[in-house]
């Protein structure tokens, strides 16, 4: 027990180390909203477009969504920032696990909002035009409010699921909170300031794990 | 457009660091392979226990599958390998990141085989155990099978993110198919062996991906 606390809750040893712990938080907050701002709407975006069906763009959205969906995300991370400049565009670390992660989570959210899209009744569509409403009227005000209330719950889940992966920025250097905290553990040679990264990280995403147990538990249907 | 080819897909490297990428390929599978069916296993004995009528056993169950849920399994790898050490228990990268990635992994799996028992009417339960069968027998050969088939397409899912994570294990240098790469990568002066693992992971998850869109796009909601 001693030995946990000595090596594992040692908060004196990495007092000097506190702002640079707190910038690599930051850094980690930014990089997930980020993630996220650029990913959900570029799913979106991708899942409209989709509906318009021409043959050939689709077959491509389908690639993309089931290449980006299969390839793990440090694959691309690494393949983004040691890749892109062989074609002369030189992308500091940062972005470059932004751009990774938000293309990813683009196919994901694409997948998730079709899913929405293909769920709600072809009946409403063929009643919403009925009334006069034009394609795009019909989108907005009818079938994207309902498919947005389905798919919040797996798109929460998958938003931080890829959040999380902002931490395989710090395999390309990025200052973040992990790449902070194990280079602390190398300095100090003891390990507090990784048990001070892990809880962190829990505060910042047990909230919303918290959140889709909350809304299981408010959509669940009755049995 | 030559230039691009010989950058990114040079047979001729390609062939030159093959073996490499088979020998990676094979750890990786083997990883997978000891990973998946203990975090299923875990996954369901964790599931299962959630069922207990002891309220601080199913809370203290909930808090430790949330929280393993927030923490980014690289996290994990990392407190596992370079943390543990200091209280004397050494792994080898195996063997780490096969914990790091059952821990992770099996709360998952718990969540989504919850979901799954729960899904079977509770009359099912009362009928087996009326005919005779005992508490067990009735979860194996009454619940747990049409529990788990209520929930394949999320167990096909969460088994392909499984088996994407085991990436990770490159960064405490464990020669998986990204390391290997990575390698190669660093031997050749050539991102074609990145390029080349990318691309076997595509072509490794690709039918998986695809029968789960299948299954999901088929739920329709009638309103």
């Amino acid at each position: 027990m001693d030995q946990i606390i000595r090596y594992f809750f040692d908060f004196s040893l990495i007092a000097p180390y506190w702002p640079d712990i707190l910038r690599g938080f930051s850094l980690t907050v930014v990089m997930s909203v980020l993630t996220v701002l650029i990913g959900i709407p570029l799913g979106l975006a991708i899942a409209i477009v989709r509906l318009y069906r021409i043959r050939s763009l689709n077959a491509l959205i389908i690639l993309y969504i089931d290449f980006f969906r299969s390839i793990p995300q440090i694959v691309l991370i690494i393949l983004v920032y040691f890749a892109l400049p062989y074609f002369g565009i030189v992308i500091d670390p940062f972005w470059a696990t932004i751009l990774a992660l938000s293309i990813v989570l683009s196919a994901f959210a694409e997948e998730i909002f079709w899913a929405g899209i293909n769920a709600v009744a072809k009946g409403q569509w063929e009643a919403s035009r009925s009334t006069g409403m034009t394609f795009g009227q019909t989108l907005w005000f009818v079938i994207l409010p309902q498919v947005v209330r389905i798919s919040i719950p797996p798109l929460t889940n998958r938003a931080i699921g890829i959040s999380k992966g902002t931490v395989l920025g710090s395999v390309i250097a990025v200052p973040e909170l992990l790449n902070v905290t194990s280079s602390i553990q190398s300095n100090v040679a003891n390990p507090t300031a990784l048990t001070v990264g892990a809880l962190l990280f829990v505060a910042l995403f047990l909230p919303f794990v918290l959140f889709t147990r909350w809304l299981e538990r408010a959509h669940a249907t009755p049995r | 457009m030559s230039g691009f080819v010989d950058t990114f897909f040079n047979l001729t490297i390609l062939r030159q660091v093959a073996p490499l990428l088979v020998e990676g390929f094979w750890l990786t599978l083997a990883l997978s392979l000891v990973a998946v069916p203990l975090a299923v296993l875990c996954g369901i004995l964790i599931a299962v226990a959630q069922d207990t009528p002891l309220r601080l056993l199913r809370l203290s169950i909930a808090a430790y599958v949330d929280v393993m849920r927030a923490i980014p399994p690289l996290v994990l790898l990392i407190l596992i390998f370079y943390g543990l050490p200091f209280l004397g228990l050494r792994m080898n990268e195996f063997s780490a990141a096969v914990l790091a990635l059952v821990l992770n992994g099996s709360s998952y799996f718990a969540e989504i085989f919850r979901a799954g028992l729960e899904s079977v009417a509770k009359g099912q339960t009362e009928a087996a155990r009326s005919t005779g069968m005992s508490w067990r027998q009735s979860l194996l050969y009454v619940v747990l099978p049409q529990g788990t088939r209520n929930v394949l397409p999320d167990l096909i899912s969460n088994t392909v993110e499984l088996v994407k994570q085991t990436s990770i294990a490159s960064v405490v240098a464990l020669q998986e198919l990204l390391r290997s790469a990575q390698i190669a990568q660093g031997i050749t002066y050539n991102p074609t062996p990145l390029v080349a693992a990318a691309i076997i992971y595509f072509l490794l998850f690709w039918p998986f991906v695809r029968i789960v869109s299948r299954m999901q796009n088929n739920t329709r909601i009638h309103t």
